[in-house]
């Protein structure tokens, strides 16, 4: 019976390394939980006593606030933004030839490598050229840009889980290919495309780089406005946001892998 | 195919225009880099090569060697920390270990790249949890220097491209047959031998593709060697975020960056082709 003990000993180590591995990314999420709580406003371990100042300090500091609502709006547009483009341009490609159809795809995918300070500092270029003013619309463009590829990702999915034979069927009943597209496609693609939004409005609200170099003190979003707090202040009222933000990401994790199925969204479902 | 519709130059529309968008912020950049820059303005001079020129300072090199450097360790570690992580997620046995393994991984993912910067800090501080755990256990009697060096950027931006890495080894992954890892075992060969020989060869797809995004997404990562680095680790990103926003050089910044993109492009073509020649090696 080698062979049995070698194999249980592997699973016990591979277990153990995966709870090192697990206990290494909740790490830092665990530490910041702590020094929220921290009565004292130098960092310290273990801390002194506890208070729930810092997370009073945070609800009530302008910045927060003001970078909360620009957030949100600019999340709001570039997500949605960023599913009818994404949606449109998937389920033409999936159906149709036409030229250009790779370059264009290309280019939209490409700020998956683009570094993101430079699309935002060719955005802020653009705009200081054609003296446009820097508000919300460059913001929103800038997101709308960093987002769509992971919204085309999860469309291509689930178009290519589609059934075709269902768009068949309505087109040989006489439906004409755009009655095809919004009464039959579109309504099969919408768990996917709420998914798609879902992931474009998380990774939006959290956009940094690129963020820092569109935004002016007006349209700043939350993460610029928390690195602002950062660089001038030592206290832990950052990491009383961080909690918040940390609690709220992994319930919206959690509800959305109830209901959307994670692993069907990103693709990594085994078989 | 089908004749086209109508409606298909509508549903083409918005993709264009977008994509119309981002080419026109590229050529800015393009325009700004070959411009000469004019102090205290932010109107950019007549048209020049010198900016490029500058970038052979040994400063800007160095820049570049150091950006390189992290971004190698970075794609290296996170792929050892990620692949056994995919690999349980895509083979555990029970239904909520999978979920719990995908739901741990790839929270860090939506957390943004500054409060996952700030947690590192409070780990990593003089005064930080590491320290006064290693100091209280009697481990150490001086605090570890983590902070404002190379390892403690290295260790925050793996924790920062984890999820991605661990996303593109489970879609590689979940696409091997497991009917050749049991044909294997069933031939007499040991898990260890089966894993080495089959499940990992087959999985190489995955893994290219995770290690590259890895490499590039650390290339472009600015908030945590900005605040762990704390100006003594200098890479392309902080560097152009200097030129640009405290000496309001931004010709200079452009000219960095399209630098920056350009190296990107050759590391990645680079791998591109070495891992094409590994293939024909490890092929039929």
């Amino acid at each position: 019976m080698q062979r049995s003990r070698t194999d249980l000993w592997l699973l016990r180590a591979g277990q153990g390394l995966i709870a090192l591995i697990l206990l290494f990314i909740l790490l830092p999420a665990l530490v910041v939980a702590i020094a929220s709580f921290n009565a004292s406003s130098v960092l310290a371990f273990p801390p002194q006593g506890y208070s729930l100042r810092w997370f009073k300090n945070a609800f009530e500091y302008r910045d927060f606030q003001i970078g909360l609502w620009n957030g949100l709006i600019v999340t709001a547009w570039a997500s949605s933004l960023a599913t009818l483009v994404g949606t449109t341009l998937a389920i033409v490609i999936h159906r149709y030839e036409f030229k250009g159809k790779r370059l264009l795809e290309g280019l939209l995918l490409s700020p998956l490598f683009i570094p993101h300070f430079m699309v935002g500092l060719g955005l802020l270029m653009l705009v200081s050229q054609l003296s446009l003013s820097r508000g919300y619309a460059v913001v929103v463009f800038c997101h709308l840009l960093l987002v769509l590829p992971f919204v085309l990702r999860s469309v291509y999915v689930s178009i290519h889980n589609l059934d075709p034979r269902t768009e068949l069927v309505a087109a040989s009943l006489g439906a004409t290919p755009l009655r095809v597209v919004t009464t039959i496609t579109f309504p099969q693609l919408l768990p996917g495309l709420a998914g798609g939004w879902l992931f474009a409005a998380i990774l939006s609200f959290n956009e940094f780089t690129a963020s820092l170099f569109v935004t002016t003190q007006s349209t700043q979003t939350l993460p610029v406005a928390m690195y602002n707090y950062v660089r001038e202040y030592a206290d832990p009222t950052l990491a009383a946001v961080s909690v918040v933000y940390i609690v709220t990401t992994a319930m919206i994790m959690i509800v959305a892998n109830r209901y959307l199925g994670l692993g069907k969204v990103l693709s990594v479902e085994s078989r | 195919m089908q004749q086209k519709p109508r409606f298909v130059y509508w549903f083409l529309l918005p993709s264009t225009l977008t994509a119309f968008g981002l080419i026109c912020a590229m050529l800015a950049i393009l325009q700004y880099s070959v411009r000469s820059y004019i102090p205290g303005s932010l109107e950019v001079g007549e048209f020049t090569l010198a900016n490029f020129h500058a970038l052979l300072r040994p400063l800007y090199a160095s820049a570049f060697l150091e950006t390189v450097v992290l971004s190698l360790y970075t794609a290296i570690f996170t792929l050892l920390i990620g692949y056994p992580l995919a690999y349980a997620m895509i083979r555990a046995q029970r239904a909520w270990c999978r979920s719990l393994i995908l739901i741990v991984a790839i929270t860090p993912l939506f957390l943004g790249e500054v409060v996952r910067t700030y947690s590192w800090i409070i780990v990593l501080g003089s005064n930080g949890f590491l320290n006064s755990v290693l100091m209280g256990l009697g481990i150490i009697e001086r605090p570890l220097r983590l902070m404002f060096t190379q390892l403690g950027v290295v260790i925050a931006l793996v924790h920062v491209t984890l999820p991605i890495m661990v996303l593109m080894l489970a879609a590689g992954l979940s696409h091997i047959d497991r009917a050749y890892e049991r044909a294997a075992i069933s031939l007499g060969a040991g898990p260890v031998r089966a894993f080495m020989t089959v499940t990992l060869p087959l999985s190489m797809p995955g893994i290219i593709a995770g290690t590259m995004t890895s490499f590039a997404w650390t290339f472009s990562a600015f908030a945590t060697p900005q605040l762990i680095g704390g100006g003594r680790v200098n890479t392309i990103s902080t560097m152009v975020y200097q030129l640009g926003f405290s000496s309001l050089n931004l010709p200079f910044a452009a000219s960095l960056s399209v630098a920056g993109l350009v190296l990107t492009m050759v590391v990645l073509w680079l791998a591109k082709r070495l891992t094409n020649s590994l293939e024909r090696i490890g092929g039929h």
